[in-house]
């Protein structure tokens, strides 16, 4: 029997068949579906993984501006980090997450948010407030682009795992829901097949068996006869109401024309 | 994901050198509660323990719930190395940031070491 693979457990019937075709038309379709959100989704990636290298070169080159600049600052003022440290209450510099639609996958993309004002209004009174603000705005540039940064990393993490899980979905479509679905279409197609033909079978066998051998009994009977026919008038006699008596017979049965013709032809009347 | 809790994330927490924290904090980032003792900021140098790190992480990462970005120096993250390598989720975004002395160096960073590995296959 067919259906050599894993199938589902099902019985063979037209219904089940019907069922298990609709089924396999859903599957086709969601798994079309997720191979084309797969692909949308990747060739997003792929940008994102692109603008994740470039943003993390650029990082580099900023910090070491900013690096520098604190250097200014340092130098100018003398040591400030702990007076920054201590003074430090409240954030002005926040981000706030806004979120992005990408095939049904919500991205999120924090955003600066400043608040004006600062926790160190007094540093640097005394000298190199001029250098403390430019370190200021260069720490403040240098954090946006880390918070950028931040966005496409985030973004980069959720899509690698939506990607991953998208790809399951899509090979356990293709390679194990599909097949086995059609293994079953295969198996039931197989099985009802089988009933038609033992159910054939069956019916010609109650129905004509007996006619059947009726028939060749009058077939033997009438060569017998025809081969005397020349020789004995009375023996024709006999042969007619023999032929005719098969006439009754055959037409029941529709074999053919009359007993003449069941001389003449060959086997193809004769089904079993 | 927790696209839910993600509203809430407004912070940005540091950990790093002093060069670095101080940097960040005049920029504006430092946060203290009204009891002075939860800071979003790590101040680690030489004499700082292992430990001491990997509880600021685990803190930043796991325990508060309003930051949306953690910074961490590059050579301080190499201290905990195997934590930030299995740091995978979403939020807090993790960022290793190159430090004064320490310049940065593409192949550490545990997140483009992923790039680099998806831009090889």
């Amino acid at each position: 029997m067919s259906g050599t693979g894993a199938r589902e457990n099902i019985f063979p019937t037209r219904m089940a068949l019907t069922n298990t075709k609709l089924r396999l038309k859903g599957a086709q379709t969601g798994h079309s579906l997720l191979a084309k959100k797969r692909d949308a989704l990747t060739t997003r990636f792929r940008a994102i993984l692109r603008k994740v290298d470039e943003a993390k070169r650029k990082m580099g080159r900023v910090m070491q501006l900013a690096s520098f600049s604190l250097a200014e600052v340092t130098y100018a003022t003398g040591d400030i980090s702990y007076l920054v440290q201590e003074q430090a209450k409240s954030a002005s510099f926040k981000v706030k997450a806004k979120q992005e639609n990408v095939s049904g996958v919500v991205l999120p993309a924090f955003e600066v948010d400043r608040v004006p004002g600062t926790d160190f209004n007094l540093t640097g009174l005394g000298r190199g407030g001029q250098q403390v603000l430019k370190s200021k705005e260069v720490y403040a540039k240098a954090v946006e682009t880390l918070v950028e940064l931040a966005s496409l990393q985030t973004a980069f993490t959720i899509l690698d795992e939506v990607i991953r899980a998208t790809n399951r979905r899509v090979n356990a479509i293709e390679h194990v829901v599909i097949p086995r679905l059609d293994n079953t279409i295969k198996y039931i197609t197989s099985e009802l097949d089988e009933m038609d033909r033992e159910e054939f079978f069956r019916y010609v066998y109650d129905n004509y068996l007996s006619v059947f051998a009726i028939h060749v009994c009058h077939r033997h009977r009438l060569k017998k006869v025809q081969g005397k026919k020349k020789r004995d008038a009375e023996a024709a006699e006999v042969a007619r109401i023999a032929a005719a008596a098969a006439n009754e017979e055959v037409e029941n049965i529709e074999i053919g024309g009359g007993g003449g013709d069941l001389i003449d032809s060959k086997d193809e009347d004769v089904i079993f | 994901m927790a696209a839910v809790a993600q509203k809430d994330r407004n912070l940005l927490a540091v950990i790093g050198d002093e060069d670095s924290v101080t940097g960040l904090l005049l920029a504006g980032i430092g946060n203290v509660d009204k009891e002075g003792t939860r800071r979003n900021f790590l101040v680690v140098d030489n004499k700082t323990e292992q430990s001491r790190i990997e509880e600021a992480f685990q803190e930043f990462t796991t325990e508060r719930k309003d930051i949306a970005i953690l910074l961490i120096n590059q050579h301080v993250a190499d201290r905990i190395r195997p934590t930030v390598d299995k740091y995978e989720q979403a939020f807090p975004a993790l960022l290793e940031i190159p430090s004064k002395d320490h310049p940065y160096d593409p192949s550490k960073d545990s997140v483009l070491k992923r790039v680099q590995k998806l831009f090889g296959d």
